[in-house]
């Protein structure tokens, strides 16, 4: 029998050097004349043992990890093709504290199968929401989803079931399904994940939004950063296609579907919903007004349904337990799992999905194992760039989205990047701002001029000019850019500045810089 | 060197009627262009602007909006580094700093010998092997001095 062997082909695997262990491998098989199957798969989200070999043994698959190209020959004289030891042996991925810890719903096969695997991703639990889907009305796909609390994953985190009932109720010739790939956020990277290592639940995502709203074509807007997961979806969509998931008809049941991937050209703000239709009409990524709504009025000013790549990917999931199974876990109004992604300097960083409700604290010090540098930790950014920065004292925070507004933050699209006690938080707040002024789509004046001020406002406290004088006018331009902007970027911006101020006021009174004599 | 006006032309006309015809095709286009040239050459926009009836201000509204959009020829290699949080956790300015004394460039330069463009990037969803680069489309993680060094090397030879 063919042993298989899988060494993944995710970019945080690639870029850490999956493709030389890969060629490695392959030559030492070659070598060595044994029948050896190598499977590319994608990751499980254990960052820190990337590149982590798998191989398919009698007691199930065992792992090996981190391998660089210069341990295979020893992994091979090991016996690791029948699980035999060696220092990199870590056994049943499964039984490693940091995966057998997880619920893994939306990410239940990612790392496991070949990501272009349609028989694999079947074998697997995949097409099976698609199918129940298929024998329901509009209407009763629509309200599994609402029942099941699924909220937008992307950082909004609204109903997604209210979202789809607004667009299956507007009357329109065409209406669209958009998923919104465009995961611009620093320390956010399951998007990415799920699109390289399971790109069929997405697809079968989509096609049931499709069917749910009476859509019938798909447009994935994916960051132009991300090159691998476009080569992988593309592949994705062909077999699809070729399977007849897609198509005129679906499954040769359903209504018509079709997918198309389409890139975005590097900018931040195009994340947002409204900005993102525009680009997807090859206009300048320019924020709406709203409303219209996007499900009234979305892209080419028809109904559109516009998701993040998890939301959609959580939904086949739904349809195939059904909206109870995943209401069940969570607490509160956040319902179901989220994929938290571990950053930043921390020993263990990876993807972490689980029921929401852990505190940000269990997650830091207990889940990724404090920094990787090993000093203490002293900020962690929660939601992205937008995110605010989190102190120790607010560690006890449950990982959910009420918790996080009533502390004037937000969990965002769930990444959190951990900083050691040498963060400068001034500099962090000065950095929130520069980003919004270069992000920033021009089109409302808080966002555009409130962040340039804003980068002044900081460099002079830098100084130790005026400091009072200065906090002062930061909180006044935060409260403008807060509640005058048009969309989140501008409105956001002051979830890092202000909790930065509020939590490390010391950071921001520096002792003035002396003019030097001439 | 830059291609001259015609040859550009006569390169970019399949990739405007490859996309002519398709819901929003000036983005697709725009990216056709880039990958062809490494860059969009300012002599595209009225020829873009005829073939999707547009005006030229709107088509050059739109190549000026997106950072990936470059109005000059890269070098041979384009070394993009990750500036954000994530990466800035684990010294990552510090690593833009070596980078830029090796390479001897600033963010968004290009050496006189043209061997390499040295840009920023921010996010390459690589924050749990911080810091990230992306050499020529091919990612790089946990950057360190060596690395550093290496990439150097190798965008010189």
């Amino acid at each position: 029998m063919t042993t298989k062997i899988y060494i993944p082909r995710d970019s945080g695997a690639l870029a850490l050097g999956a493709e030389k262990v890969a060629t490695a491998m392959a030559r030492e098989i070659g070598l060595r004349g044994i029948d050896v199957q190598i499977v590319r798969n994608g990751s499980r989200g254990l960052y820190w043992l990337e590149p982590m070999v798998e191989v398919e043994t009698e007691f199930g698959r065992v792992a090996y990890g981190p391998v660089k190209p210069s341990d295979v020959p020893s992994l091979f004289d090991s016996k690791f093709l029948s699980g035999g030891a060696h220092p990199l042996f870590r056994g049943n991925p499964g039984e490693i504290p940091f995966l057998k810890r997880q619920t893994r719903l939306t990410f239940a096969r990612c790392g496991i199968i070949d990501p272009g695997s349609l028989e694999d991703y079947e074998t697997y639990g995949g097409l099976t929401g698609l199918r129940n889907a298929l024998s329901m009305a509009p209407e009763q796909i629509v309200a599994q989803v609402t029942e099941s609390g699924l909220r937008g994953r992307g950082g909004a985190g609204f109903p997604t079931g209210i979202k789809w009932k607004t667009v299956l109720e507007a009357q329109a010739d065409r209406k669209y399904i958009v998923c919104n790939a465009d995961e611009g956020d620093s320390g956010t990277f399951a998007d990415r994940m799920i699109m390289e290592g399971d790109p069929f639940v997405l697809i079968e995502g989509m096609v049931i939004a499709g069917i749910a709203v009476g859509a019938t074509k798909g447009y994935i807007y994916l960051r132009s950063e991300y090159p691998d997961a476009e080569r992988v979806l593309n592949e994705a969509i062909a077999v699809a296609r070729k399977a007849g998931i897609l198509g005129k008809s679906v499954l040769g049941t359903g209504p018509a579907f079709e997918l198309e991937v389409r890139m975005g050209a590097g900018a931040y703000v195009c994340g947002e919903e409204t900005a993102l239709l525009d680009s997807l009409e090859g206009k300048r990524g320019m924020v709406r007004a709203k409303p219209p709504l996007p499900a009234h009025e979305g892209l080419f000013g028809k109904p559109t349904v516009v998701n993040n790549v998890i939301s959609l990917a959580s939904v086949p999931i739904i349809l195939d337990k059904g909206a109870t199974f995943y209401r069940d876990f969570g607490m509160g109004r956040s319902r179901g799992t989220i994929p938290i992604q571990i950053a930043g300097n921390v020993k263990y960083g990876g993807l972490f999905e689980t029921a929401f409700g852990l505190t940000l604290g269990e997650i830091v010090d207990d889940i990724a194992g404090g920094t990787a540098t090993g000093r203490p930790v002293r900020a962690v950014q929660v939601g992205g760039p937008l995110g605010a920065y989190f102190p120790r004292a607010l560690f006890d925070t449950p990982f959910e989205y009420e918790a996080f507004l009533a502390r004037d933050g937000l969990i965002g699209h769930a990444g959190i990047v951990v900083f050691d006690d040498t963060v400068d938080m001034l500099k962090q707040a000065r950095f929130a701002m520069e980003f919004c002024a270069v992000e920033s789509c021009g089109k409302c004046t808080p966002c555009r001029i409130g962040s340039t001020r804003g980068v002044e406002v900081l460099d002079r406290l830098a100084k130790g000019v005026q400091a009072d004088q200065q906090i002062e006018i930061v909180k006044d331009l935060c409260n403008t850019m807060k509640f005058g902007s048009l969309c989140a970027l501008g409105g956001f911006t002051p979830y890092p500045v202000m909790s930065a101020l509020t939590h490390f006021p010391e950071d921001f009174r520096r002792q003035p810089v002396r003019e030097a004599a001439e | 060197m830059q291609p001259a006006r015609t040859e550009i032309l006569s390169a970019v006309m399949p990739i405007v009627d490859q996309w002519r015809h398709e819901e929003g095709p000036l983005l697709p286009i725009l990216n056709g262009i880039l990958r062809e040239f490494g860059y969009v050459p300012r002599e595209v926009v009225p020829a873009i602007a005829e073939a999707l009836n547009l005006s030229r201000a709107e088509v050059y509204g739109v190549v000026s909006f997106y950072h990936d959009y470059r109005e000059n020829p890269p070098g041979r290699h384009v070394l993009k580094l990750c500036r954000a949080e994530a990466c800035q956790s684990m010294g990552g300015d510090a690593i833009a700093e070596r980078l830029q004394n090796l390479l001897g460039l600033k963010f968004g330069e290009t050496a006189a010998d043209g061997s390499v463009t040295l840009e920023p990037v921010y996010c390459l969803g690589l924050c749990a092997c911080s810091p990230a680069a992306m050499l020529d489309g091919e990612v790089i993680g946990r950057l360190d001095d060596e690395k550093a060094r290496e990439i150097a090397r190798e965008v010189r030879a």
